[in-house]
């Protein structure tokens, strides 16, 4: 998205990017080496310690270094495992969708809409997601619960006179919840393909006959299909982990599998289970991640 | 056709507006209840004060949290700014092997899963025999914060045109030279937006602190905590209004100031 | 200008992995002259530019800077300031610290500075603009910034890249004059790079035309025109008829060529010398062939039918058929006695100039 009134970039600046392979290369890397090994040693390192945990036992307080698979056949035979797992990709791919649709209509007003005030609009959408996680997690705390304010509410307006008690502590809580935090996130990839899409093919496509809805659907949505599967994955793979929201909204019936590994490396105390845990739920997000964006490609050729 | 357009236009100005008081609702609830005179956050409203905030005066252990995430907030940015700069300024500059897959790896904190995140960290700093505490905690921050960092400051290397650092250079100056006189000011803006935001987000991160920390509990992290103890609950809703005030507070400041300066910076017109 | 070489290029090379940019380049470029590299875009121009003012470095050959290697010479300690063709303003400083940015580390003092500043600016024609923020200027006055920037350095040779690309029309004419004027009272080397064949003719003393990362003819603006030395230069710089020739003898620097449609001509060598094979091209420029009006007679006349009309304000250019199997000639004629009027299909005499045809390699 280029602003008017910005400098012209000499045109045959990619040209001379080409080139000095050697002088280029050299000072690249060496600017980058610092952040990068920090993040090698702090994200690279201890992920495959988790790797490397799995396979091990811990004898109380002593790690016993055999390589076995049997966390991995506890992690993925036990029914408690299974259920956790399923139930956290259920709930992170309900999430994904939701707030898919409820971000795009909001990003499309922004991008056809937003006019001058594009960048403001942009700025109070998403605000909230960079303030706590964990205030917004209890505010909706707040509104469920049996005496919260969603049933008082209620209540002292005479619309109901029991409170409704299957509002929280269940998966449905964990999804409105993590919804109403991740939209937010959501809205910014979908807004920057719609922001790519040249205005003038809408023209074009206008000239040629086409209506507002046909304009939508043969060339919006299709031109943003990368946005949609960007957000879809920016709030799955997160969500599947998520530990707080669970903890706090989900009760016993919608805690997920992140509450499970976090208790192997408290109460638990059985890390190489947790360690096991936590490959098991990265290999699934990978596998829900790559189904996506599969089946997203699919419907785009399919509406061709 | 045009009114059809026309309607769609209103249902779609309507959904916005809907779409933000959704947003923002059940955050402002927090901030209503926290005057609410209630030991209990529950509709109707029983009546204004403001004496859960009084409490929140005198309990010195939140003024220790307070401080403690104060610290590694501010550390946290500076960090993290830093070396986000480095990595913004070699991925917008040069070409090298292996780019991709470098971005790659400073860029996954933002999009794993939290919970993974924090057990690696927890488990190779316990392996590696360190004692849990604020800089355990810091040293995952600046981790988690380096990916905000580095898309705030690429975007501003991004706008600034290659040739001026060139045109420095020709007219007589060192590489330092260059970088003092006309790279940082023109990078300013983008530079205090990315400390405010680290800021910002390590301030009110919870898991990695909640995992990674020892005694010295950050404020998220004593809020959880607090939130065993029904009676606690409107004290914490008081605390938590003070840290979305302070937050947002932060984060206009740091849009305002970086739109305006950016503003400075790039040509208008002709 | 003096004819003692102030740039020495030697045998440049420069290449991107299997991408060759400059090929073997050489030229020498005088103290104190306008010189234009020509040439269209991805000939290697602005390359060779960016070499001698040290933002590349080469693959292979040397460069000479007032006669000292510029071999290890980094580009901040070359004699040389450019014009960038992006101006490369600095936006958070006001023109007279821009102008005076390269003097900071002289440390001329207060006065001095603001003197050399205010002569600089005053050479631009900025001098009412010197608090003005840069992101406040115009095009225009960027470019004003940038050369009196340069030139407040007093260095040996200023470099321009494509300074003027970026105006409108009626800027561009006014800036070309500006800058000969400019050159000319300052005095010293100026090296400009453009894909405007316009703009390298009316302001060089020499220009260089490049092709493919080689230098095809250097010469003044005149020489380059009239007798370029390929049919590429041809090409690139105004309109040329090609005529089929047959080349003959050659006695000196003349040769017999035997054209179809205008008999036996004598033409000067081409100015790289004879081709090798034999293989050369006749030309003739459209303006150098004029409409024999009714009443009017010349000496070398050759009749044709006018197939197409295109008018252009100041010139109306004819093409007209002349006999069966010729190449239709285009005829450039101003519209001062109507050349605008002559209707499509009439027949008609036009007149040449035998001196006219040239002679080029393929």
């Amino acid at each position: 998205m280029s602003q008017p009134g910005t400098i012209v970039i000499n045109p045959s600046a990619p040209v001379r990017q080409r080139a000095e392979r050697n002088d280029d290369e050299r000072k690249g890397l060496t600017l980058i080496s610092a952040p990068f090994f920090y993040a090698l040693i702090l994200l690279a390192f201890p992920v495959l310690s988790v790797v490397a945990h799995s396979f091990w036992t811990q004898n109380y307080l002593t790690i016993d270094y055999s390589f076995t698979l049997e966390n991995y056949r506890v992690a993925l035979t036990e029914p408690l495992y299974q259920q956790l797992l399923l139930r956290s990709l259920r709930i992170s791919l309900t999430v994904g969708i939701a707030t898919v649709m409820l971000a795009y209509p909001m990003a499309y007003f922004i991008s056809f809409y937003g006019g001058k005030r594009k960048g403001l609009l942009l700025f109070l959408v998403t605000l909230p997601f960079w303030t706590s996680y964990l205030l917004r997690i209890l505010s909706w705390k707040i509104i469920l619960g049996r005496q919260g304010a969603l049933n008082t509410a209620l209540m002292s307006a005479g619309i109901i006179d029991e409170p409704i008690a299957s509002l929280i502590y269940n998966s449905n809580a964990v999804i409105v919840t993590l919804a109403h935090c991740w939209v937010a996130f959501a809205i910014l990839p979908i807004f920057v393909t719609l922001e790519k899409i040249d205005r003038l093919l809408l023209e074009a496509a206008t000239d040629l006959g086409d209506g507002p809805l046909l304009r939508f659907l043969r060339i919006i949505l299709p031109l943003s299909a990368t946005g949609i599967v960007s957000a879809l994955l920016i709030v799955m793979i997160p969500t599947v982990g998520d530990y707080v929201t669970p903890r706090l909204v989900g009760g016993s019936e919608g805690i997920m599998i992140a509450n499970a590994i976090q208790s192997q490396f408290g109460r638990a105390s059985n890390w190489p289970l947790g360690a096991a845990l936590s490959v098991v739920t990265m290999a699934s997000v990978a596998l829900m991640s790559g189904l996506v964006v599969v089946v997203i490609r699919a419907l785009v050729r399919l509406a061709r | 056709m045009r009114m059809t357009r026309a309607i769609g236009r209103y249902w779609l100005a309507a959904y916005a507006l809907l779409f933000m008081l959704f947003l923002y609702l059940p955050v402002l609830l927090i901030s209503v209840f926290a005057f609410n005179n209630s030991a209990v956050p529950a509709f109707p409203l029983a009546g204004f004060t403001t004496k859960w905030f009084g409490t929140l005066a005198g309990t010195v252990p939140i003024h220790q949290a307070a401080w403690n995430s104060l610290k590694v907030a501010l550390f946290t940015a500076a960090m993290s700014t830093v070396l986000g700069i480095c990595v913004a300024r070699a991925a917008t500059r040069y070409a090298f092997r292996g780019k991709q897959m470098i971005k790659g790896v400073i860029m996954a904190p933002l999009i794993l899963p939290e919970i993974i995140v924090a057990v690696s960290l927890l488990i190779m700093m316990l392996r590696l025999g360190l004692e849990l505490s604020l800089v355990t905690v810091a040293a995952g921050h600046v981790l988690f914060c380096l990916p905000y960092s580095i898309s705030v400051l690429v975007a501003g290397f991004d706008g600034f045109d290659r040739s001026l650092e060139e045109a420095s250079t020709d007219l007589g100056e060192t590489a330092f030279g260059t970088f003092w006189r006309v790279t940082l000011p023109m990078m300013m803006p983008s530079i205090i937006s990315s400390l405010l935001v680290a800021f910002t987000v390590s301030f009110d991160e919870f898991i990695l602190a909640f995992f990674l920390g020892g005694t010295s509990p950050t404020l998220p992290v004593y809020m959880f905590a607090q939130l065993r103890f029904a009676a606690k609950l409107p004290a914490v809703l008081a605390l938590g209004t003070v840290i979305l005030v302070v937050s947002i507070l932060l984060l206009i400041v740091a849009e305002t100031y970086r739109h305006r300066a950016e503003r400075r910076v790039k040509f208008e017109g002709n | 200008m003096s004819s003692h070489a102030m740039i020495e290029v030697r045998d440049v090379t420069k290449r991107y992995g299997a991408f060759t940019a400059l090929d073997m380049v050489s030229v020498d470029i005088r103290e104190g002259e306008f010189f234009s590299l020509l040439g269209p875009s991805g000939c290697g121009k602005t390359t060779l530019l960016r070499m001698i003012g040290g933002f590349d470095s080469l693959s292979s050959g040397e460069i000479r800077i007032g006669g000292n290697s510029m071999q290890d010479v980094p580009a901040n300690r070359r004699p040389t300031n450019m014009v960038f063709q992006s101006y490369a303003i600095f936006p958070h400083l006001d023109v007279a610290k821009n102008v005076a940015y390269g003097l900071k580390r002289q440390r001329l003092g207060a006065t001095e500075e603001k003197r050399r500043v205010d002569e600089a600016l005053a050479q631009v024609s900025l001098g009412h603009l010197r608090g003005r923020m840069a992101s406040q200027l115009s095009g225009g006055q960027r470019q004003r910034v940038a050369l009196a920037r340069a030139l407040v350095m007093r260095p040996k040779v200023l470099l321009l890249d494509e300074p003027l690309s970026a105006l409108d029309k009626k800027l561009r004419e006014q800036m070309q004059v500006e800058l000969r004027r400019l050159q000319q009272s300052v005095g010293i080397t100026f090296v400009l790079v453009t894909h405007d064949q316009y703009e390298a003719l009316a302001m060089s003393d020499r220009v260089a035309v490049m092709f493919g990362g080689q230098i095809k003819q250097v010469a003044a603006p005149q020489e380059i025109y009239q007798r370029p030395a390929t049919r590429q230069v041809a090409d690139f710089l105004g309109g040329m008829n090609f005529v089929d020739a047959k080349i003959g003898q050659v006695e000196g620097n003349q040769v017999s060529v035997e054209t179809a449609a205008f008999g036996i001509l004598k033409v000067q060598t081409p100015a790289n010398g004879m081709p090798g094979a034999g293989k050369a091209v006749l030309g003739i420029r459209p303006e150098r062939i004029r409409v024999l009006w009714e009443g009017e007679t010349a000496k070398d006349v050759i009749a044709g039918t006018v197939i197409e009309r295109h008018y252009f304000g100041e010139v109306t250019h004819l093409i007209v058929q002349t006999g069966e199997g010729h190449a239709p000639l285009t005829v450039s004629e101003t519209n001062d006695f109507g050349a605008d009027d002559i209707p499509v299909g009439t027949k008609i005499n036009l007149a040449y100039d035998r001196d006219a045809f040239v002679l080029m390699s393929e």
